[in-house]
């Protein structure tokens, strides 16, 4: 609720910095890093939403960067997966010098555009590229926490095997629940045997996995990654005669040097 | 809260330089890429089907088809931009139409205006906020035309405030008198957007 009160909602009411504890550290991948957040007072989010992190020197000297909300609503924390850039300057503290029972100074729920609750409804196609998947994955745990069979496909498009982020997890979930598919492609290396798609999104691979236009609404669509792949993606998604208003995006990732 | 609060063992590696700390607000940090963002698809009008329109609370409404607007006097300005989502960029170089030209000797009794663009995004702005050459209707950015998915053919720049008042695809003013708020407004940022009282979010 606290999400509507104080953002979705547009009411007044300052977003409070909070202080809160790592409670667990999980490695994803050789570059991500799931960091588990117990936050006293959270009063919950809505899937895709973000928060504020802020990290403030001895000397007073602070940064701030958001981070997508990778959990589901439904837990009592709340994960980010953050991946470390070599050149960054908050992602390789928090993916490489933060430990459990340290204390992060944090705001948020924050966003209220790309977001999507199961009564939202589908069928739902996400697409991610690389760490954009964190806000994606909260959609596909909210779905599973809900037990709400909307039909559902996560696109991921990632640049290794070895970097497929929650690889186990959408897996696992997509062998027990029909109405849940995921498609993995890989753009640089691909394991022997490997069978999924080798290339960057394009409008055939869309076109593929999507299928047509459904009737109706139509699908849809939360695209988030970097920049190209968003663009790509999203007029690649209108070209195929989606509507513009089902397709949401969010850029993801890097932002300079 | 947080006050006296320290993150063990953060350092901290971008401090700015002395002569550009003074020019970023409090939060943000200098970036030199220019990242994207935006909320859908981005929409591609024909320049043979873009026009502009001045419109709401005036006498007559102003049109200006591409051509005509590229004929009204331009000028290039250098400007800070700083983005909520915490990028901030020095020295950035535009190419438009001063909002001041667009509403030279229009009459009109409104105090904020709400911009609209392709794609259905909306935001709202004081209509001082926007006169007395703080706020131009862009089309070019570094030299260059300015790039889709950085708003071309047009957008609002509004470099005073968190980029996100700065719409993309911009095609018209609406003058209105009361202020209503726009896309982001409506959606949990905050109402004025002021980057140096760090005006991110609703209540901020």
């Amino acid at each position: 609720m606290g999400a509507t009160e104080t953002v979705g909602g547009g009411q007044a009411g300052r977003l409070a910095w909070r202080l809160a504890e790592v409670i667990e550290i999980r490695d994803e991948t050789p570059r991500v890093r799931t960091l588990r957040i117990g936050v006293p007072g959270w009063r919950g989010h809505k899937a895709g939403q973000h928060v504020d992190v802020r990290l403030t020197a001895e000397d007073g000297y602070q940064a701030q960067r958001s981070y997508s909300i990778a959990s589901a609503p439904e837990s009592p924390w709340i994960e980010l997966a953050i991946e470390r850039l070599d050149d960054g300057e908050v992602s390789p503290y928090l993916a490489g010098e933060v430990r459990p029972g340290d204390t992060l100074e944090l705001r948020g729920p924050i966003g209220g555009y790309f977001t999507w609750t199961v009564d939202d409804g589908g069928p739902l196609l996400l697409v991610a590229g690389g760490s954009g998947v964190a806000p994606l994955m909260a959609m596909v745990r909210h779905r599973e926490a809900a037990k709400r069979a909307i039909p559902t496909t996560v696109l991921f498009s990632s640049r290794s095997a070895g970097e497929i982020i929650f690889r186990d997890e959408l897996d696992r979930l997509a062998a027990v629940d029909p109405s849940l598919r995921t498609v993995h492609t890989l753009t640089r290396n691909q394991p022997e045997g490997w069978t999924g798609f080798r290339r960057r999104i394009d409008a055939a691979m869309l076109a593929e996995v999507a299928g047509p236009p459904h009737p109706g609404e139509g699908l849809l669509a939360f695209v988030c990654g970097p920049t190209r792949l968003v663009e790509n993606v999203a007029t690649d998604l209108l070209a195929l005669g989606h509507r513009a208003d089902r397709v949401k995006t969010e850029r993801f990732g890097p932002t300079g040097t | 809260m947080g006050q006296g609060f320290v993150s063990r063992g953060f350092r901290g590696r971008r401090r700015p330089d002395a002569e550009v700390a003074d020019r970023i607000p409090p939060g943000q940090y200098l970036t030199r890429d220019f990242p994207v963002l935006s909320a859908g698809p981005t929409p591609r009008t024909a320049l043979d089907r873009w026009d502009f329109v001045v419109r709401g609370d005036v006498e007559a409404p102003r049109r200006w088809t591409w051509d005509e607007f590229r004929a009204l006097p331009s000028e290039t300005v250098t400007k800070d931009i700083h983005c909520v989502t915490k990028w901030s960029k020095i020295d950035t170089v535009w190419e438009g139409v001063s909002v001041d030209t667009l509403l030279d000797g229009l009459e009109t009794s409104a105090d904020y205006l709400i911009a609209h663009c392709d794609g259905g995004y909306t935001t709202n702005l004081p209509l001082e906020d926007v006169t007395g050459g703080k706020a131009w209707v862009v089309f070019g950015y570094d030299g260059d035309a300015l790039e889709p998915e950085h708003g071309g053919p047009a957008r609002l720049l509004v470099p005073h405030l968190y980029f996100w008042k700065s719409a993309k695809w911009v095609r018209g003013l609406e003058l209105v008198g009361e202020d209503s708020p726009g896309f982001w407004e409506s959606l949990g940022y905050n109402n004025y957007g002021d980057p140096w009282l760090e005006q991110r979010y609703a209540g901020d």
